[in-house]
């Protein structure tokens, strides 16, 4: 017996949920591990503050650093920071040149959708990017040859152990030695190096030459690439740890190019950030609907899309005839979620979904074209027609993973009429078993919580609590209901006039009074938008007030939500992903002409007015989640994300 | 779940020639060849509603200390006459001439002091398989649903009962490919798979105790509350490897089960002290551990236990000490209590000493709720686990 207490000295202790596995670097998840550590050296430079050195993406090639790291006109040996603007205009320039790949702009903007406010230095930095792009002679005009460099490179090796400790697989193990920048060290492995180069650069300019007879060049990259070359040859003897430390970090990178590629491949695209002028731009010349942006936007959520509302849907109309590649059923659907004749999670996902089957179904394969590319380029294109009308849910991403998913799992034996029919058969059965059937089951659960003499409160209007409602009153259960609602939307007095006309026993009252009636209350019954896998509860704004309101007074706060909406991101506040609604929706209250006190200011630059739609819960005020699957506590969020993927799989 | 189950960790440990000796009892297979009946149709046993029957059961084994406890304590020291029940067991175990019923089956299994009510019912309800005279899976299947759900009609308030049938419907009768065989070998298969589920949550107590050694510590003052089988586990092996603790007994009204526990703990030469159970608050300061079974396990990860364990947990809880449980996983239930009312009632009567007028009302619920956030870790034959790894361990079972 002490043999073995003696095998096992720590206690082994299952977990579930959120926890931190000590020292495991998830290397599949994020850029924010490996690029990290090879960054530190870049935030002491001034020129570089703004890039965010979590996101920088790893070079395609080790000689887009090399080349771009030393420079014969400037005096000084040339600070670290460098390569990393060097790439940038590098893939700033291959965006100009026409060749669009999707991977490269979100990587080549994710730098600075990492910080929020930096509106301002974003500009300076990506027109310093558009200038160089316009040749490679523009080196000298680099402001960074006039920084003083012995900072930075003392930073840069200070900094040197914390490399070392990259734990993604690494190339060149020699410069991973925390003793790398001392120079006697280096004359060795740089010959090789230097070999490796020159292989590199060959192949550069073979690609380069490829892209060029592509006919799309506007720059002769090849001439960039051999005078890129030529200046690095010249260079690289002068300043040889300052090389070395380049080389160390572009190594680096190289080894983790294959990783990172399919890191990137497994990684859900970031989110667009409206905070990113480039990128904004870019999306406006493709999107279909003109937006005119809000003129005075909140500080704190620029990042967010703010437009000014009410002028669309007009525009979008009269465009209808010239749209001929939007299906019209796409377009109509998309024409009800910007007037919001559309909402509701559920709703606007089956408006979606069915709107995909009728495109499914009049679908033909153009020529020299497969059904599955084609068409999840199309879905695609549609998504983003929707999402400008309207941001798509999380519960309408996971739809359209699902299809995009069954799509591309489609047998290439089948031929076009029977893959056609397949996924219409899939959407059926999504909208089935993942709404309607998971809907039932739901109330199923959630009704058998509900005892006599109970009083439940609810807040806004959600469909699948209003059916919990009902069918716990058709039990012929007593209970009493207070509706809860909050302005602008109201949406409880819908839900109210429905329970009233079914002979439920309500009471009505605006959030401003939840604090008053909670010590009758015995259960709060939520619905939500989605629910992430920390837990946290993702809804109507306004849910998190009631539901913090009903924890302090140990009432049990009951959400009920199909599994389809679960998610497995985490979030942790409201603020980096939401959604804004008409900031004149609050601003005016609509019978009350006495109410007018904005009616002036509402212009004056002093006043920002903030409609959010959505906020997060922390899973603490959350007693159980009702889903499909069961009553779950919201530890357990993971575990059915983690089952529902597998299911999605197998549908 | 089941198969994950850490029974290897009783693999290196040699079994004692008794529980050998017993089990290899307790497989003899019944066969009985006479039809079975229909066990829907008998009446429910237990029709004294206001009485819990599982606290019945549990009085019956545990032998409910009365006032005169110390002279039943006297007799108990005969206690457990094994070699008797078992004899008894395989002389009722073939009852010739009388139509099998699960019901009789499982009273004569849950005769045996030491055989948790649910090892009891899923021993019976292998017994089913075994005397089922059903020639397809479909009839077979139906006929072990109508004897799991007379057992559970047979008392609704054992929380461990339901669950452990349950358990066993999932695990024995899902598997896919018992449509490609023939329906004796899948039956053969059946029966296998019954008897080694029987043998899991046979061993499951011994398992926990082996687990649990880990977080007993030598001079460690340990907080026990009512007498829990596994709980009384855990002690004897530590006690057995001469681990050296204390522990404090609360009384547990009112069956007063405690006294019988430090009983227990007094034959082992365990330092015990006994404590009412409104002394918890004033000696938890010294206590560095509060160890509780549990009746059952539910989703959210709290757990159902006799009244005064949520009191005890809340004071733990405030004082900063773990709280832990040690429960079967044949506990796990697909419960979710939102508070202490949200449960099915389970009452027993209590016994003040002095007549209580008719217009007092007495509380005389058994068991009481305890929250996941309230506990430290659960020990359980799957491993020790954190609450919130229960819903975990229930939903990869059921769905």
């Amino acid at each position: 017996m002490d043999a073995r207490r003696g095998s096992l000295p720590v206690p082994r202790v299952r977990q579930v949920g959120f926890f931190t596995p000590n020292a495991q670097p998830a290397p599949t998840r994020s850029q924010s591990g490996p690029p990290d550590s090879s960054s530190p050296p870049l935030s002491d430079s001034p020129a570089s503050n703004s890039l965010s050195p979590v996101m920088i993406p790893p070079p395609r090639h080790h000689s887009d650093n090399l080349a771009a790291a030393p420079r014969p006109t400037s005096p000084l040996p040339v600070p670290e920071p460098s390569p990393f603007r060097r790439r940038g205009a590098d893939n700033n320039n291959a965006l100009l040149v026409g060749s669009y790949n999707p991977a490269e702009t979100l990587l080549a903007m994710s730098p600075s959708s990492s910080h929020v406010g930096d509106g301002e230095s974003e500009e300076t930095m990506s027109g310093g990017w558009f200038r160089r792009s316009n040749s490679g002679k523009l080196a000298s005009s680099l402001p960074s040859g006039t920084f003083d460099f012995s900072p930075v490179q003392s930073t840069a090796e200070a900094l040197k152990p914390n490399k070392v400790q990259n734990p993604v697989g690494i190339s060149a193990p020699k410069e991973q030695q925390p003793e790398a920048p001392s120079s006697s060290k280096q004359p060795k492995p740089k010959l090789t190096k230097a070999e490796r180069r020159a292989l590199q650069e060959s192949q550069r300019a073979a690609k380069a030459a490829a892209k060029a007879g592509g006919g799309k060049s506007v720059a002769a990259p090849e001439e960039v690439a051999t005078i890129k070359s030529v200046k690095q040859h010249q260079t690289q003897k002068k300043d040889a740890p300052q090389v070395a430390v380049s080389v160390a970090a572009s190594e680096r990178k190289g080894g983790d190019k294959s990783q990172e590629k399919e890191r990137r491949k497994d990684a859900p695209a970031p989110r667009m950030q409206f905070d990113d002028k480039s990128r904004v731009e870019k999306a406006k010349r493709r999107s279909v609907v003109d937006q005119t942006e809000a003129k005075k936007r909140v500080e704190l959520f620029r990042h967010l899309p703010q437009y000014e509302h009410g002028t669309q849907l007009a525009d979008l109309e009269s465009k209808f005839l010239q749209l001929d590649p939007m299906h019209p059923a796409i377009y109509k659907v998309g024409l009800q979620y910007l007037a919001g004749d559309i909402s509701g999670g559920n709703a606007r996902c089956i408006a979606m979904l069915q709107a995909f089957q009728q495109v499914v179904k009049d679908y033909s394969t153009p020529p020299e074209k497969t059904l599955p590319r084609d068409l999840t380029a199309k879905i695609s294109s549609y998504v983003s027609f929707f999402t400008q009308c309207r941001p798509l849910s999380m519960s309408m991403g996971n739809a359209i993973r699902f299809l995009k998913n069954r799509i591309a799992k489609l047998s290439p034996s089948l031929s076009e009429s029977e893959s056609k029919s397949s996924i219409c058969t899939d959407i059926d059965r999504f909208i089935n078993e993942k709404i309607v059937l998971a809907d039932r089951v739901i109330v199923q659960h959630a009704s058998s919580k509900v005892k006599d003499g109970d009083v439940l409160l609810v807040y806004g209007s959600s469909c699948v609590v209003e059916m919990v409602l009902l069918h716990s009153h058709e039990l012929g259960k007593q209970f009493r209901v207070i509706v809860v609602d909050s302005r602008p939307k109201l949406e409880g007095k819908a839900l109210l006039r429905r329970l009233v006309a079914k002979g439920v026993h309500c009471t009505y009252t605006h959030i401003n009074a939840v604090s008053y009636v909670m010590h009758e209350v015995t259960k709060v019954f939520l619905g939500a938008s989605s629910v992430l896998s920390n837990g946290t509860v993702y809804s109507r704004v306004g849910t998190a007030c009631v539901a913090m309101v009903a924890h302090a007074f140990r009432v049990p706060v009951i959400i009920c939500c199909e599994a389809y909406k679960f998610h497995e991101r985490v979030q942790l506040d409201s603020i980096c992903s939401n959604e804004l609604g008409d900031p004149d929706a609050i601003g005016k209250v609509p019978g009350r002409m006495d109410v007018n006190y904005l009616n002036d200011v509402s212009n004056s630059g002093n006043l920002q007015l903030l409609n959010l739609m959505y906020d997060a819960t922390p899973a603490d005020y959350v007693s159980m989640i009702v889903t499909d699957y069961g009553m779950i506590p919201p530890t357990s969020v993971p575990v059915i994300v983690r089952e529902y993927r597998r299911d999605h799989l197998l549908i | 779940m089941w198969w994950r189950s850490p029974s290897f960790i009783l693999d290196n440990r040699q079994q004692q020639p008794n529980d050998t000796a017993r089990r290899d009892a307790l497989s003899i297979p019944l066969s009985s060849p006479l039809p079975p009946s229909t066990t829907m149709a008998d009446p429910n046993p237990n029709p004294n509603h206001k009485i819990s029957a599982y606290y019945q059961t549990r009085a019956a084994h545990h032998g409910v200390v009365s006032s005169d406890w110390l002279a039943q304590a006297q007799a108990a020291v005969g206690h457990l006459p094994e070699g008797d029940d078992d004899a008894s067991n395989n002389d009722q175990g073939a009852p010739s001439g009388k139509p099998f019923s699960v019901i009789d089956e499982f009273n004569n299994w849950r005769k045996q002091p030491d055989l948790a009510e649910a090892v009891a019912a899923i021993r019976a309800l292998a017994a089913v398989i075994r005397n089922s005279q059903a020639t397809t899976m479909m009839e077979l299947e139906i006929e072990l649903k109508k004897a799991s759900d007379s057992l559970k009609s047979w008392d609704t308030t054992s929380i461990s009962l339901t669950a452990g049938c349950d358990l066993f419907m999932r695990y024995v009768t899902r598997t896919s490919a018992l449509e490609y065989e023939d329906f004796n070998s899948a039956k053969t298969r059946l029966i296998e798979r019954a008897e080694k589920f029987g043998e899991i949550s046979y061993k499951a107590r011994k398992i926990i105790a082996m687990l649990s050694q880990d977080f007993i510590f030598d001079g460690c003052t340990i907080l026990v509350h009512g007498f829990s089988r596994v709980v009384l586990e855990v002690l004897k092996t530590a006690a057995q490897s001469k681990k050296l603790f204390r522990v404090f007994c609360t009384e547990g009204r009112p069956d007063r089960t405690g006294l019988r526990l430090s009983n227990e703990l007094a034959k082992l030469d365990v330092p015990v002290k006994l404590l009412i159970d409104s002394a918890v608050a004033y000696s938890m300061d010294e206590v560095d551990m509060v160890f509780v079974g549990a009746d059952g396990v539910v989703e959210s990860g709290g757990i159902i236990n006799m009244m005064g364990t949520y009191q005890i947990a809340l004071v733990a809880h405030s004082m900063n000490k773990p709280v832990y449980v040690a429960a079967e996983s044949y506990k796990f239930a697909r419960l979710y209590p939102l508070d202490q009312k949200d449960m099915g009632p389970a009452l027993r009567p209590i016994e003040f000493g002095v007549p209580i007028p008719s217009k007092v009302e007495v509380e005389t619920s058994a068991r009481d709720y305890t929250p996941p956030q309230y506990l430290t870790l659960l020990f359980t034959d799957l491993g020790v686990l954190t609450p919130s790894v229960v819903s975990d361990e229930l939903i990869q079972l059921y769905l």
